[in-house]
């Protein structure tokens, strides 16, 4: 999923100090998941909100709304009706719902509530670790399962570097070796050979280096 | 026990803290009480383990938040105690009164009056 933190109180208070009628506009999904961005959020950031304002002795109407997805026009649109009634909508969802609404609805401000951060796991109830960079040409099959793009501090595909030690990053000591794990993990499954072949050369083309993406399913499309 | 404590609390039961979260207690703020508690179990007593030990954290996190907008975070507090200790509940009535009077009142009660600082 993709992984969000929500922004410093100070920074939001800052961008929507101007707005006399705010939308904070929560997400279901993965923002949810990571509890940056669902219901429960968007009550607390509203919250906080107009006590700050009410305060400051600032009249500003805050209502609250948490949509199934932003990043898909059937749940956008469920706002169609209300999003140009407010000054700006302050959205809790990850970079690509913000972006969706702002495109969307053009005559009103679109900002964001949360810094999207990359796409991870949950280890455990309030611990999230990235697992995917997205680089469009995944080479999992020949690494054990474990990702040296995501993983691996230089993206080595032909590790490990010499600042591997005792099975952590030079980075930090708090940081595996991407290629130590995939080491062990080829033991395991007795895939050493596969260890000995050299990467070739990835394209990097897939990867944010070609400008933006787009991924067409012809088949599926109307 | 016939025990006093302070006549200006409203006590909400749950069934463990560990019900309680950061959205009730900014709740109780924002609608203008000017202090909200929680009384759980004894930490390492808790019948589910570690409820209260959750509403701690809960309870920590309302205070940042409101801290934050600069509304004092200390008008959120817990206590812990067992359920055989009732001069102790009516003790911490009585602390929590007192820290909520040097605090003094709910701004957002006086924004609502129209006196904002």
């Amino acid at each position: 999923m993709i992984v969000a933190s929500p922004k410093p109180i100070e920074e939001v208070i800052n961008t929507v100090k101007d707005c006399k009628k705010l939308l904070i506009l929560g997400c279901n999904e993965c923002v949810t998941v990571c509890e940056a961005g669902g219901k429960k959020e968007v009550g607390i950031l509203a919250s906080a909100l107009r006590m700050y304002f009410a305060k400051q002795g600032q009249q500003i109407l805050i209502e609250e709304r948490t949509l199934e997805r932003q990043c898909d026009h059937e749940y956008l649109e469920e706002i169609r009706d209300i999003a140009d009634t407010y000054d700006a909508i302050l959205s809790l969802a990850c970079g690509v719902g913000v972006q969706f609404t702002a495109e969307k609805y053009l005559s009103t401000v679109v900002l964001p509530g949360v810094n999207t951060c990359f796409l991870g796991a949950t280890e455990e109830r309030g611990l999230w670790t990235e697992r995917c960079q997205a680089c469009g040409s995944c080479v999992l099959a020949s690494t054990g399962g474990i990702c040296p793009v995501s993983r691996c501090a230089k993206r080595v595909l032909n590790g490990p570097c010499g600042g591997s030690t005792k099975g952590k990053c030079e980075i930090s000591k708090e940081v595996d070796c991407a290629w130590q794990l995939i080491v062990d993990r080829l033991t395991a499954l007795g895939k050493m050979d596969e260890y000995e072949q050299i990467a070739p050369l990835k394209d990097w083309s897939t990867d944010r280096a070609g400008g933006p993406r787009k991924v067409a399913k012809e088949d599926v499309q109307s | 026990m016939r025990l006093e404590y302070p006549a200006n609390i409203k006590v909400i039961r749950v069934p463990c803290t560990g019900k309680v979260d950061v959205i009730h207690l900014l709740k109780a703020i924002e609608k203008g009480a000017d202090g909200a508690y929680i009384v759980g179990c004894m930490e390492g007593e808790c019948l589910y383990t570690n409820g209260n030990f959750r509403a701690k954290k809960r309870m920590l996190q309302a205070q940042k938040v409101l801290d934050s907008v600069g509304m004092g975070g200390q008008r959120v507090q817990m206590y812990n105690l067992s359920s055989a200790e009732g001069p102790k509940f009516a003790a911490y009535a009585r602390d929590m009164v007192e820290k909520i009077h040097e605090l003094g009142p709910n701004p957002m009660k006086l924004a609502k009056e129209g006196k904002a600082a």
